[in-house]
């Protein structure tokens, strides 16, 4: 499913001393299919902007098209809009609210009034793409660890059969295991199930490695939109922003800088690891 | 919509009114709503609306800051309203239907605890939006603590008000992210009938106050942490002082106890401007 967003401006408070300006004239065009990360500083407006997507937030200017179709045009299909673009807050774990993780999951999928036969299919095929077994349908949410928390949260979003699939920081506040689930299940997400994915994140290191296009989000406007290798090339427009490119970027450069033969555009682990194998000889 | 509830919300001015000393405006505050009960007679009312309206433009808050509050308590006004309309014993009477009796002086009172009701909340919530609620506790631990000997523990109340109006809008901010999150796996809040509505709050509260509770657990943890052990010796970062606009806001208080009172000796004595 394909998302333009024409010249779209928030205000927050309009006309008190509270006013913001959220979102200043963003212009984006995403595809089907498309993996795309959109990073920014704290209050940058990329939470805000993520909000208007599944029309949770309305725009104060401007508009956004969900395949041509504009998601204010008709009221009433506005959840008909949430359940194809599936959002993922921050810390979604905050949100369980259920007895069981079963029902939890299904309270989505119930609340798209889906049949009986539908919701249960959802319902477990959605525990079982976050790798939550039958065990754990009768089990409080509460009791679960931290990463299955989330991983429960994520599956309540998976079982209305979105066709984009937003994330604000998934990632935070998870120990590095956790982190590895989550993100090899937005992987499986995007390319089994050919998801359309917006991965908001804090990681450069994440967005690198899984995002097709990056979105570069800086006092409510997108400063800049590109492939990973264009964006983290402008690193000290980057960290002008309070970004950075992916550490291992910096110990590429290091490495350039005392001579060794190493491409610039390495911005992930695996990259640099095959690039540093090649440059070392062969019978080591 | 979450946002319309004024009560404990600050809003930032430069205004003579809020760099008053929060002591004399909560004590201003006091003997206004205790007066508004001893006004009489269209001038006083008049006389007050007038006051308070010079005080509100002098703090630079916009006028709908206050209205807002009022929507809150909608219900309760037209209640009171009502009950007096048709409760209240006269001779001029206007109408008569079955046991209701609705009479001149009914009209007159109702309409009295009305304006009485409406000046009342919003002078008071002039009083929180232009006082942080920092110096508001603080103001009424001063107040309290001569009463400290009597066994009324000034500092804790205080630091328990600090706590909850410091909450108020971290709170609101939680409710509103959590509907949101709910919402966006297709809750629906607004439609519905009574039951299913009632039902529907269930996926906010559970998850709010869970939160509620962790906040409180890591707040309580914070201050052991930092050896917060109750208000004996303990000094303060600022030390409000009396300023010359102080003594100057106390003097037109005086001022207009004064006149509250002279408006309702010429009202009792009937003078007949002021009848």
């Amino acid at each position: 499913m394909s998302i333009t967003i024409n010249h779209l401006t928030h205000i927050y408070n309009a006309g008190t001393t509270f006013e913001k300006k959220a979102l200043d004239d963003v212009s984006l065009e995403i595809q089907d299919g498309e993996f795309i990360g959109l990073i920014g500083h704290t209050g940058s407006g990329k939470s805000t902007l993520i909000q208007h997507l599944n029309g949770l937030v309305a725009p104060t200017s401007g508009e956004i098209l969900l395949n041509g179709e504009n998601i204010h045009q008709d009221k009433n299909r506005l959840k008909e809009v949430r359940r194809r673009v599936g959002l993922v807050f921050q810390y979604p774990e905050h949100q369980l609210f259920e007895m069981t993780v079963y029902k939890d999951v299904a309270f989505g999928p119930t609340n798209l009034k889906f049949s009986e036969d539908k919701i249960r299919k959802n319902t477990i095929s959605a525990l079982e793409a976050v790798g939550l077994g039958e065990e754990y349908y009768d089990q409080s949410p509460f009791d679960l660890s931290g990463g299955q928390k989330r991983r429960t949260a994520i599956a309540g979003i998976l079982a209305m059969e979105p066709e984009v699939l937003i994330l604000d920081e998934p990632t935070a506040g998870l120990d590095p295991k956790g982190r590895e689930e989550i993100l090899s299940l937005i992987q499986e997400m995007h390319q089994k199930r050919k998801m359309t994915v917006i991965l908001v994140s804090h990681s450069m290191e994440d967005v690198a490695k899984m995002a097709e296009r990056i979105v570069v989000m800086h006092q409510g406007k997108v400063v800049m939109n590109g492939t990973p290798k264009e964006i983290f090339s402008c690193v000290e427009e980057l960290e002008k922003m309070g970004l950075a490119a992916p550490q291992v970027s910096y110990v590429v450069r290091a490495l350039r800088e005392k001579g060794f033969p190493i491409s610039p555009d390495i911005f992930t682990v695996e990259e640099a690891k095959n690039a540093l194998l090649a440059l070392l000889p062969h019978n080591s | 919509m979450i946002r319309d509830i004024t009560l404990g919300q600050y809003y930032p001015a430069d205004s003579p009114i809020h760099g008053l000393d929060a002591r004399i405006k909560l004590l201003l505050t006091f003997i206004y709503i205790v007066t508004l009960f001893f006004v009489n007679g269209l001038v006083g009312y008049v006389f007050v609306i007038l006051s308070l309206a010079a005080v509100i433009r002098v703090s630079r808050v916009p006028l709908r800051f206050m209205l807002r509050g009022l929507k809150s308590i909608v219900l309760i006004i037209i209640f009171t309203g009502l009950i007096n309309l048709f409760m209240t014993p006269g001779e001029r009477v206007i109408f008569q239907w079955g046991f209701l009796t609705l009479t001149m002086e009914g009209v007159l009172f109702a309409f009295q605890m009305c304006l009485r009701l409406v000046l009342l909340i919003i002078g008071s919530s002039l009083l929180t939006l232009t006082t942080t609620p920092i110096q508001l506790t603080d103001a009424i631990e001063t107040i309290l603590k001569p009463f400290a000997r009597f066994g009324v523990p000034a500092h804790e109340i205080a630091m328990v008000m600090t706590i909850a109006l410091r909450f108020i809008p971290t709170l609101l901010d939680e409710t509103d992210k959590i509907m949101k999150a709910q919402q966006a796996r297709g809750a629906d809040f607004d439609s519905g009938s009574l039951m299913e509505r009632a039902k529907s709050l269930i996926p906010i509260l559970v998850p709010l106050f869970i939160s509620a509770f962790r906040r409180a657990d890591e707040l309580a943890t914070a201050m052991e942490s930092r050896c917060y052990r109750g208000g004996e010796g303990r000094t303060k970062m600022y030390v409000a002082k009396m300023k010359r606009k102080d003594y100057q806001a106390v003097l037109l208080g005086v001022v207009y106890i004064a006149c509250i009172f002279a408006l309702r000796y010429a009202v009792s004595a009937g003078i007949p401007f002021f009848v």
